[in-house]
């Protein structure tokens, strides 16, 4: 017994209570919404509902609500914003990544700086002239002011991915008489394609989970789930905003699964913001 | 092409998207702030709306809170996410379950976490009921307020749980590059666990995860979505202050407004600025 138990002295209770900590407070925040999602009537003191109903589902499942049509808003809006903040991350990763030049510290200065101002001060400024150029209240409008904090997310695990880069492959393939295009496509993009699958999935995220940026741009008109979700949960609705919830939850687990094996604590997407 | 343009048509359209949006966005704030547009015949500067938010004694009130919040969560965030990271490190039963788990938070929008925070605190969420079931209390009411509560519990709880793994993961990072010679070093010098670890691993960890714990703070001091779901209306914090003057149905606030989103900016950069020189002072006393 003694010896056993001195062999299993890796066994620290701290850690234990750690481990059971990340297991238990993770997912507890997770469980009411489940519950909820399914319930009809569930008063105070009651744990569990007195009874259960699919009422929510058929709200959402009915496409005559406004939840189809905001999916539907929300998915264009975070696909389009994803793309041109790729488009626009890719180069601007690659030359913060790959060289060193004058002037070098201040261009990440301009690119960081959107991750710590916050994008609601400088929207409030922007949106006199959006009225005026016609993009206050629609759907463009919104995908542009999207990009304020996406564009940098992409550019620093971009630059993080393209600073493991050997720029070594691209030289060999030039000398052998490949066009820059050709060196582009086959060698440049096969390497950093998992940096650009994991930035672009957390950019489609900010945008999908965007609240007041789409509220003070879109003004109302253009609704977003996120929009719905708030005034479900305004309303005391707590059955049709836990069902919606978990519809917005959706693209994030899926998400999760693509990327847990980037995320491990190797990626240098994430590593690019320990480097800033 | 030379080196220097390429580097210029690679950084081009991502600066220009940037630079239009962000710092034209900050500039047009500025101007209107000072009541300044001189497209709508506003030709005289004025800091009457400065004057106006500073003189207000909620102002006060919600940037200590706002302060406040984000100090805690990001001072609490570091911690845990260093305490975490340091376990994670061992090999034990179900590790992989748990590595899983970690990481959960990180994709999960925060709308959805602060909706589920108060549904299991607040004073007829499930703890409540917990509580009551048990005989802890026998009144909603004598269930204490962790959420709309006067300290923002409620909402540094959602930071919290947003943020511990995001620091946490690039800690194990650091922590997996650096690997394990020079602890055991130390340790074979006789070093104690306590010594190791204040000596060898957070002098390496700290300014590693220093942009990470700065963009937690600014996150967190500008955000607006969860103090909405579970702040008070007052003191509210900084970014429901200003977007309530914003919305205002009176347009002589959106001058208050703006100047309110530009002392946070400019508070911000302060914070930032002040803070990396400190820390440059204190690692250089080393």
């Amino acid at each position: 017994m003694g010896t056993a138990i001195e062999r299993k002295k890796t066994i620290n209770p701290l850690r234990v209570m750690i481990y059971l900590g990340i297991v238990v407070g993770v997912i507890i925040p997770m469980i009411p919404q489940l519950i909820w999602a399914f319930s009809h009537r569930w008063l105070f003191p009651s744990v569990t509902p007195s009874e259960w109903s699919m009422r929510a589902w058929e709200y959402i499942a009915n496409p005559n609500t406004k939840v189809l049509s905001s999916t539907l808003n929300s998915l264009i809006i975070a696909v389009s914003v994803t793309a041109i903040s790729i488009l626009v991350g890719i180069p601007a990763g690659k030359a913060l990544g790959m060289y060193k030049f004058r002037g070098k510290s201040v261009i990440e200065l301009i690119i960081l700086s959107p991750s710590i101002i916050p994008g609601l001060a400088v929207t409030m400024g922007m949106q006199v002239i959006f009225i005026r150029i016609g993009l206050s209240d629609t759907m463009l409008g919104v995908i542009i002011v999207h990009l304020i904090p996406t564009i940098p997310y992409m550019t620093i695990s971009m630059s993080g991915v393209f600073a493991n880069y050997d720029p070594a492959f691209e030289e060999q393939a030039r000398s052998l008489g490949a066009s820059s295009m050709k060196t582009f496509f086959l060698i440049t993009l096969p390497t950093v394609f998992p940096g650009i699958v994991t930035g672009g999935m957390f950019a489609f995220l900010i945008s999908w989970g965007q609240y007041i940026l789409t509220v003070m741009i879109g003004g109302g008109r253009v609704i977003t789930l996120p929009l719905l979700l708030f005034s479900f949960a305004g309303s005391g609705d707590f059955a049709l905003t836990s069902a919606l919830s978990i519809i917005f939850l959706l693209p994030s687990i899926i998400i999760l699964f693509i990327t847990s094996k980037f995320l491990s604590g190797k990626s240098s997407a994430m590593g690019g913001f320990g480097n800033l | 092409m030379t080196r220097r343009v390429t580097i210029g048509l690679l950084l081009a359209p991502a600066m220009t998207l940037l630079i239009v949006l962000f710092f034209g966005g900050f500039l047009l704030g500025l101007m209107q702030s000072l009541t300044y547009m001189p497209l709508i015949g506003l030709n005289e500067p004025s800091l009457e709306a400065y004057r106006a938010i500073f003189t207000d004694e909620q102002f006060g009130k919600s940037f200590l809170l706002t302060f406040g919040i984000s100090l805690s969560t990001t001072l609490l965030t570091v911690a845990f996410a260093i305490a975490s990271a340091m376990a994670l490190r061992h090999s034990f039963f179900g590790k992989r379950v748990v590595n899983f788990l970690y990481q959960f938070p990180i994709t999960i929008p925060h709308i959805v976490i602060a909706i589920g925070t108060m549904f299991l605190f607040s004073q007829s969420g499930t703890f409540a009921r917990l509580a009551y079931d048990i005989g802890l209390i026998s009144d909603q009411g004598q269930f204490p307020q962790l959420v709309n509560d006067r300290l923002g519990l409620g909402i540094i709880y959602v930071y919290l749980w947003k943020q511990i793994p995001f620091v946490g993961i690039i800690v194990l990072a650091i922590m997996q590059t650096m690997g394990n010679d020079y602890e055991e070093l130390a340790r074979s010098l006789g070093a104690t666990k306590m010594q190791t670890f204040k000596h060898i691993l957070l002098p390496i960890i700290i300014p590693g995860i220093l942009p990470a714990s700065i963009i937690c703070f600014a996150f967190t001091f500008g955000s607006y979505e969860v103090p909405f779901l579970l702040g008070r209306p007052y003191p509210a914090v900084l970014s429901i202050l200003a977007y309530r003057l914003y919305d205002n149905v009176d347009l002589n606030a959106r001058p208050q407004a703006m100047a309110m989103a530009v002392f946070m900016t400019v508070f911000l950069m302060l914070f930032v600025f002040a803070y990396k020189k400190l820390l440059k002072k204190a690692a250089g006393r080393d």
